[in-house]
Formats: C-alpha cells, sequence, structure tokens
C-alpha cells in the first residue's frame, strides 16, 4: 500500500462493546485502507459481555476481553477510552468528545449498544439497587453482596435468570426473581416450557415469583424490601434490575438522526442511518421496526458495513433469533418459530418432568417441514433441529423421533449433518457455512476443529456449533476416502489397538524394542506412557525398572503436586481400615509433616512428600501392612462401597466385603486409563456406582452390573450390562469387559467414552461379554488372570531393591539433600503447596 | 557433540554417567545452580539445561521425558506439569510460547561427566 496515512479515509467507531470490536476485526481483515479510530465510554477494552456471569465464577476481567493489551496499537488503530462522545457535527464531519477531543469522520459508525431499562418504580434511586450491564456494574454487586442475605432479580428474561444465577453465586442465602408476565423467558419460550424451567430452577433454590408487578421498593436509604400491587410484599437486601434493554440512541436524536419510537437508530439494508455516511450497528440499531439483543446479528450488521465500506454489496435481511443457552445449569434453547399453534401448525410434545425435561416442535400441518420449537432441560438436538429448520429439511416420516430419539431398530433419526445443504449456515456467530467448513477440509487439509478455528473462526464465538463443526470435519474426510485412524504420535503410525495386537504377538518387553520394531525417531512424550502402558497391560512387569518412558506420576509412583513435591495414597480397599491403620497413616503424615486429605474413592491422600523421601515413607507404610493404591497410575484407583448389609438397615447384600473382593482382585491393572468402581447395598446407591467405569448395585435376586459410567468434565450414568446376576457371573462379566477395553481402546479414553464411540453401542458390547459374538471371551477370561496372578506391589519391590531405590532423589550428585526450591505455606493448620 | 563454544566455559565435574538414567534426565548441583542433565543415548548424545521449567517456575525439567520431533529430530525435554517441550540444541520452546531454556555444553570423559559453566 503506496497511500500516505493522510489520505487515508477516516472510519470513527462509537462504542467498544463487542460489536464495536468486530467491526474493527473484520474491517481489518479486509483491507488496510483505513484510519481508524476508536471511541468508548467504559475504561477498559472491549469485553465478552455475553459471558458476564463467569465473572463472578472466577474469570477475571482480563479473562473475558475480547482482545489482548496490545491489539488496537498493533493494528494502528487510536483508541480513546473512558471518553462519551457528546456531539456530531453532520454538516463538519466530525465530533466532539466529553473530553475536549474534536475527531474528523469520513465515515462514522455508530456501535453505542444499550443500557439497561429501568422501569419508573418509585424507589429505584436507593442503595442496593443495581443493573446488570457492565463490568463496573458486577463489581459493585460483588460489593454490596458481601453485607447481603437476600437478593432479587427484577425481571425473568434471558438476562434476568443471568443475573440470578450471578447472585446465586456470590452466595446469597435467598435469591428471588420476580416476573411481571406469567412466564419465565416470555420472547422465547411457551407456558409450557416455562414451567417446567421454573421446576427445574426451584429444585436449584431459585425462588420463582409471575405475575407480580411491583408497585415500589421499601425501605429509608437502603433498599429494605418490594412491595408488590396484589399487596404482597418481599423481604430482601439488594436488587438488580433487568427488566429489558434501551438502544443507546440519544447521541443520534441529538444530531437528528431519524431514531423509532421506542427507541433505535433507523438504519436500512446497508445499516446506514438517514445520514448515508453514518452507520449503526448492533444493539443501537433499529431495523424494520426490531431491535435485535443478541451478538450474532450484531456480528452480521459489523460484517455488512465492513463490506460495504470495502465496495462489498452484502445487506442484512434480518436475523435468526433462535438461540441456545446454559441458564443456571439448566438447558434452554428455542428455535424457528417458537410458538406457532393450530391451525397454522401441529406440534409434538414431550414431557419428562421427572428428568425435568420439556420439548416441543412445530409441524407444518402436511408434517413435511420442522417450523420451530422448545426445547428444556435436553438441548443435544438443538443444532440439528435449527438446521432442519434454516433449510427447510423435509421431515423424517416420524418426525417424534427427533426429540424422542430412535426407539427400537439401530437406524436413527434422519437429518444427520450430512443432509444439510451447503449453505447451511453452522456457525451462526462467524457466518460460516457448511460449504465453508467441507472446503475447508477438502482443499485446505483442515482435519481438527482448532485448525478450523484458525482457518475460518467456526467455533470461536459461542462455540455451540463445535460439536457440528466436528463431525462435519470428520464426515468430510471419510467422504473424501480419507482413512481416519488415531495413531499415536509422529514416531507410530499405528492406532494404540493396533500397536497393543503387534507387541502382543511379538512379544516385545521394552520400550526400545517397540520403536525398533514398529517406530521411527527417539519418541516423545506421547508414545512412551502409551507404549508403558501397553507393557504393563501385556506382561505387568515392574514399571519403574523403565522409569524413563513412564508418565510423570507412573515414573516416581506418586502424584506429582504443586512446588514439585508428590502425594502418597496407600490402598485401603472398599474403603474399609482398622483404627490401627489409620492411627499410622496420622504417624507417618506427622513425621514426614505431610498434608492429608480425604480422596473421592475413599482413602487417604498424603501430600507434601519429598522426592528423597518417598521410600522411606513407603517403607514404614508397607510394615504396617499397606500397599500402593496406584493413584498415580492409569490403573484400576478404588472400588467405592457403602456399608451394606453388615450394619444398614437397607441392605441387601454384603457391599463392603464384596468391593474388597473386586479391587484386590484387579488391583495394579493397567488400563489405557483410570478405572474406578463402586458397590452399593441396595438401590439406594450410597456408592454412586453408577457413575464408575463400573458399578455393582445389589438387588433381592443378586446384583445388577452397570458399566462404562463417568464423573470427571463430561459426567454420564453407566449402563445396565447385566441383571439379577450372581457374584461369579459378575466377576466374569468384568472380567471380560475390562480386557475387552484394555484391548481395544485408545490412549487415555474412558471406559465411557470408548464405549461411546463403539459402534453399535452398548448392544454390541453386551453381545461381545455376554454372548460371546466374537468368540474371545475364554481368551479375556485368561489374559485377566494372567494379570490377577501376576500382581505385585511396586512400592515394595521399589524400596527392597537398592537400584530401583536409587532413583528417587532430586539431586543425583547429593542424594541426601532435599530441593531447596520447595516451599510451603500453612493453611488451617496444615502444609500447602505455595502458589504458583 | 560439543559445539564451538566462544566463551572460556569452566568445566565442573558434575557425575559419572551411570548415575544419570538411559535415555532419561537426572538434576545435578553445581554451586546454588540446579542443572538438569540428559542422558540420551540412544543417540550416544549428552545435554544440559536449566532444571527450573520457566512455565510456573518449578525445578521439574530433569524429571521430564525426553524424545524427538520433526523431520530433523530435534531433540526435546517435555516438562512433567503440562508437557511444555523445549529443544535440547536451543532451549527454545517447541509448543508455541515465548519461553527460552539456558543450555550448558556437556562432555564426557570415561565415565566422567562434566558441565561447561560460563
Amino acid at each position: 500500500m503506496n497511500t500516505s496515512q493522510q489520505d487515508l479515509k477516516t472510519v470513527v467507531v462509537v462504542g467498544n462493546g463487542m460489536v464495536g470490536y468486530k467491526f474493527c476485526e473484520k474491517l481489518l481483515a479486509k483491507t488496510s485502507a483505513f484510519n481508524i479510530v476508536v471511541f468508548g465510554e467504559e475504561p477498559r477494552h472491549a469485553y465478552d459481555r455475553v459471558h458476564l456471569s463467569e465473572y463472578f465464577n472466577g474469570k477475571s476481567a482480563d479473562d473475558l476481553s475480547m482482545s489482548h493489551l496490545g491489539w488496537y496499537s498493533e493494528n494502528n488503530i487510536a483508541l480513546h477510552l473512558g471518553d462519551t462522545i457528546t456531539e456530531i457535527n453532520r454538516s463538519e464531519k466530525v465530533i466532539h468528545s466529553l473530553k475536549g477531543v474534536l475527531q474528523p469522520y469520513d465515515y462514522l459508525v455508530l456501535a453505542t449498544g444499550s443500557s439497561a431499562f429501568v422501569p419508573d418504580i418509585p424507589g429505584v434511586e436507593k442503595d442496593g439497587v443495581f443493573v446488570y450491564r457492565t463490568i463496573e456494574d458486577l463489581d459493585m454487586i460483588q460489593n454490596y453482596a458481601r453485607a447481603a442475605r437476600k437478593g432479587a432479580v427484577l425481571g425473568g428474561g434471558l438476562l434476568g435468570l443471568e443475573a440470578a444465577k450471578a447472585l446465586i453465586d456470590l452466595g446469597l442465602e435467598e435469591t428471588h426473581v420476580i416476573e411481571f408476565a406469567p412466564r419465565l423467558m416470555p420472547r422465547q419460550i411457551d407456558s409450557a416450557g416455562s414451567a417446567m424451567l421454573q421446576a427445574k430452577l426451584e429444585t436449584l433454590d431459585l425462588k420463582v415469583h409471575m405475575n407480580k408487578s411491583t408497585s415500589s421498593i421499601l425501605g429509608e436509604g437502603n433498599i429494605k424490601g418490594l412491595q408488590f400491587a396484589d399487596d404482597t410484599s418481599l423481604e430482601v437486601d439488594m436488587l438488580v434490575i433487568s427488566a429489558g434493554i434501551r438502544p443507546r440512541d440519544e447521541l443520534a436524536k441529538l444530531a437528528g438522526l431519524e431514531t423509532g419510537t421506542r427507541g433505535g437508530i433507523v438504519v436500512n439494508q446497508k445499516m446506514q442511518t438517514s445520514d448515508d455516511s453514518i452507520f449503526a450497528i448492533g444493539e443501537c440499531a433499529l431495523y424494520d421496526g426490531m431491535i435485535y439483543g443478541l451478538v450474532a446479528p450484531g456480528y452480521e450488521m459489523a460484517e455488512v458495513v465492513a463490506a460495504h465500506l470495502c465496495a462489498g454489496e452484502r445487506t442484512f435481511n434480518g436475523y435468526d433469533m433462535s438461540t441456545k443457552l446454559k441458564l443456571i445449569g439448566v438447558d434452554v434453547a428455542s428455535f424457528g418459530d417458537p410458538f406457532v399453534t393450530e391451525p397454522d401448525s401441529r406440534s409434538i410434545v414431550f414431557e419428562d418432568s421427572h428428568k425435568g425435561v420439556y420439548k416441543r416442535i412445530n409441524i407444518s400441518n402436511d408434517g413435511k417441514y420442522l417450523l420451530g420449537g422448545v426445547l428444556i432441560g435436553d438441548a443435544d438436538a438443538y443444532n440439528i433441529l435449527l438446521q432442519t429448520v434454516n433449510n427447510n429439511i423435509l421431515l423424517p416420516p416420524n418426525p417424534e423421533d427427533l426429540i424422542l430419539g430412535s426407539r427400537g431398530g439401530e437406524a436413527s433419526a434422519g437429518a444427520g449433518v450430512v443432509t444439510l445443504p451447503d449453505e447451511a449456515l453452522i456457525c451462526s456467530c462467524e457466518a460460516v457455512s457448511k460449504g465453508d467448513i467441507c472446503g475447508a477440509v477438502t482443499d485446505l487439509n483442515v482435519t481438527t476443529v482448532e485448525g478450523m478455528k484458525k482457518c475460518n473462526k467456526a467455533g470461536t464465538g459461542c462455540g455451540g456449533c463445535v460439536p457440528l463443526v466436528k463431525d462435519l470435519i470428520h464426515e468430510t474426510l471419510k467422504a473424501n476416502g480419507t482413512y481416519i485412524k488415531n495413531i499415536v504420535c509422529e514416531h507410530f503410525d499405528y492406532s494404540r489397538q493396533e500397536l497393543f495386537d503387534l507387541m502382543k504377538l511379538n512379544k516385545i518387553k521394552t520400550y526400545d524394542a517397540a520403536l525398533d520394531h514398529f517406530g521411527k525417531g527417539d519418541g516423545c512424550e506421547l508414545c512412551k506412557p502409551t507404549v508403558a502402558s501397553i507393557l504393563a497391560s501385556l506382561w505387568n512387569d515392574v514399571i519403574v525398572k523403565q522409569h524413563t518412558i513412564q508418565d510423570s506420576n507412573d515414573r516416581y509412583l506418586a502424584n506429582i503436586q504443586k512446588g514439585g513435591t508428590y502425594s502418597v495414597v496407600p490402598r485401603i480397599p472398599g474403603g474399609e481400615i482398622t483404627p490401627d491403620k489409620l492411627i499410622v497413616i496420622g504417624q507417618v503424615a506427622k513425621k514426614y509433616n505431610l498434608y492429608t486429605k480425604i480422596t473421592g474413592g475413599q482413602r487417604i491422600d498424603l501430600f507434601g512428600a519429598h522426592l528423597s523421601d518417598l521410600p522411606d515413607i513407603w517403607s514404614e507404610l508397607i510394615d504396617a501392612g499397606f500397599e500402593s493404591g496406584h493413584a498415580y497410575g492409569k490403573a484400576l484407583r478404588t472400588v467405592k462401597s457403602c456399608v451394606g448389609s453388615t450394619w444398614c438397615r437397607f441392605g441387601l447384600h454384603d457391599s463392603v466385603s464384596f468391593a474388597i473382593e473386586i479391587e484386590e482382585r484387579y488391583r495394579g491393572i493397567r488400563a489405557p486409563h483410570k478405572i474406578k468402581g463402586g458397590v452399593s447395598g441396595c438401590v439406594r446407591e450410597c456408592a454412586e456406582a453408577q457413575s464408575k467405569d463400573f458399578g455393582v448395585i445389589a438387588t433381592e435376586k443378586g446384583w445388577n452390573l452397570y458399566v462404562a459410567g463417568n464423573g470427571g468434565s463430561k459426567p454420564q450414568h453407566g449402563q445396565l450390562l447385566a441383571t439379577d446376576i450372581d457374584k461369579e457371573t459378575c466377576i466374569k462379566y468384568l472380567d471380560r469387559f475390562l480386557m475387552f477395553y484394555i484391548n481395544t481402546a485408545d490412549s487415555l479414553t474412558r471406559t465411557a467414552t470408548w464405549l461411546n464411540k463403539m459402534e453399535g453401542g452398548l448392544s454390541y458390547l453386551k453381545n461381545v461379554v455376554v454372548n460371546d459374538s466374537l468368540g474371545i471371551n475364554a481368551q479375556l477370561e485368561a489374559e485377566m488372570q494372567g494379570l490377577v496372578d501376576s500382581y505385585h506391589c511396586e512400592w515394595k519391590e521399589a524400596v527392597e531393591n537398592p537400584d530401583l531405590r536409587k532413583q528417587f532423589a532430586h539431586f543425583v550428585n547429593a542424594p541426601k539433600e532435599k530441593d531447596p526450591h520447595v516451599a510451603f505455606d500453612t493453611m488451617r493448620e496444615q502444609v500447602k503447596a505455595k502458589e504458583w | 557433540m560439543e559445539a564451538v563454544i566462544d566463551v572460556a566455559v569452566e568445566w565442573v565435574f558434575v557425575c559419572k554417567t551411570d548415575d544419570i538414567p538411559q535415555n532419561g534426565g537426572g538434576c545435578v548441583k553445581v554451586g546454588d545452580e540446579q542443572i538438569a542433565l540428559y542422558n540420551f543415548s540412544r543417540r550416544g548424545e549428552w545435554y544440559a539445561t536449566q532444571n527450573l521449567c520457566p512455565h510456573k517456575q518449578q525445578m521439574v525439567l530433569s524429571r521430564g521425558m525426553i524424545g524427538s520431533t520433526g523431520d530433523t529430530c530435534e531433540p526435546k525435554v517435555a516438562c512433567p506439569f503440562h508437557k511444555k517441550t523445549f529443544s535440547l540444541l536451543s532451549g527454545e520452546c517447541l509448543t508455541g510460547e515465548e519461553y527460552q531454556l539456558k543450555t550448558y555444553p556437556v562432555k564426557v570423559e570415561g565415565d566422567k561427566v562434566y558441565v561447561g559453566i560460563e
């Protein structure tokens, strides 16, 4: 570009919110032919207002920032923060700021957003009454909430419920939501959906009041309560008003631009105001009589103006206001026309008040097309339903399958990603179509979601479309004939299962042999632990004999913690421990100055051990009859139990004894990922067995066996594999299930994910494990028995073997010295790691 | 593997060759300095870097797994905490962040290992 700075036309953006920021980003992506000047009223850089409530969840203002600190200067944007524009002089084409800046413009973009609408209720000026709009509002709410016990939110719309979530997170004892209308989220969901949402929210301790008109705010200087028109009142210490938004059009009005009677700057399809060098975008713009109070249409408006300034033809034609969000942990989605009723359409409604799920879809009278719907409690189907509406996709013969799932038969209900047309909008935040995504896979070789984000920003906004993007990448690769295989890493061109089989057949016993036979290069931190795990699953040798290929925790048979110390977990099978053993744990912890905590798996974790103390600690524990708990390994951890029939008046069988038997059977067995189990003595399920990789629950007639449950980041209940079986059968099925998992799963894949990915799912697994459809059960059982018979306590081996024991030193040239870098703080009379 | 060294270094004896595990690392103490020493026996090479992982300021690199990456088989170490990886040749962070490790020359004479200190 040869043009000098002076010759460039100047674009001035008023407003540094999400949409104003996005406009700058989009304009810069197209051209550098403009001087860009931005004015923001708030003191900080543009931040993510959509995720504002996460500010109370530990996110900082920086985390919410849309860009890094140097972004504006790097892109030569002049940024004026904390300065309000007071006047637009249209004839001179110059604007005036409160701080006295005179800024000429060639094009002016108003992205002034909106402010909270505060209804005219007597007493709104009292202390303790807030709006919920900016980080500054949040700071004030947070400060005030410290001394408050009861809070209320005025307004049961989307933002109001977000605000209520914020109050809950701030730890208020009571949080109320007051809504004037007879239902929650009146713009998005119907009455039945609202009722389900209300019931669900009330189980989460939120108190919801509908049909309430607030007549005044009580109290002297500070708010003390709310008075309602129906003569009732409510005592509260603070109030957050979230009764809607008001477009910020005062500057435009003053400049004589056309505005709507109920607010908003009138714009045409190019987002031009009544002055064609002035544009308005985002929540301040009024297009076709409507304010678009979501971020995605705001981004689309930004795109339209950026394109227009670069002589593009793009126009704004209204926007789909479908939305999906998680409100206080409850999925809520609304798409297409959620309210259309007979005689214009027919509705299919599914309601499960036990689980708190409500689904409604509206279909055309001829049953061919989906018009819209509402999802509460389970919105997994949202993306595909939205696509079905937007692309006029023909419905399958049984449209109810769309919300109920396919019942019976293996085929899934129609309308998969493959059937979408190329122009289907997948990422509405960044306007990326199916064609863009599939094209990036085919032409640019993009094969991962991360790569796609870099390539065309799909999935970088709200993130809701990421599962669809992933499916599309996968399906396109498949359609292009690319064989998709999860290879271990750059050194081994095999999947874990292939490598497992190769090492088994060729009796490979060391990592170096595996690399020489089947790999290339020198290995890395991905293949070394994978091969180490396979070696352990195949031959069950002492793992620290090859300690340099073990992952961080396995290398020193302990869990590395902040500061470089380790934690120690002795096995306490089934959570049962004698007083004498408890005393030993206490004595050891005291002697080595360890922090002690009860784990989720009914054991005791001892933190803060120096590397060089580990063998001494274990010598003492082993002398007292303890053995390794394998808390550091991708191995069986614990089998949790409830106390069962030995003490409990409801217990049907002895769950503790069975848990101990199972834990001792599978202890030390290494697998692609950690394995946890549980045994409950009755259907009350106190051991939470259904959230484990395997769970056993006592019945009148025997035991029910559940498999592939999961806690963690994606909780999932176990699936019922067999009912009313005896102990021997249960062990037999467990042997087969675990060994089948060890033989076939990818590295670091828990049983739940493994089963989720398995073609045919549970019915296939059942066929293998129960009906022996592959004819491998005798072999699986024999392999498992081999592992059980070769069990050893690896800590016993380590402390008794001088060569192995030598490995546990921080300095090889000063083995008795501890790392002077290790430091502790004190908390509640125990040590804790110094913060890093 | 000794590169041409411009600055005069003092060679400090730190340990015997069999003190450091094959294809792994160990930490040696030189004065108050902690140095991670790597015995890349698969390639017959020795490397040394600072023991401190610059990501979270932890003295742990000697406990990391070593390996190589790319067509040139660049030797590397992975921090046991968050698996940031660093080149053993240049000390550069290979996982896309702007961290830099200090590296040291190493020489082996017989069964004695020396690290060059500036």
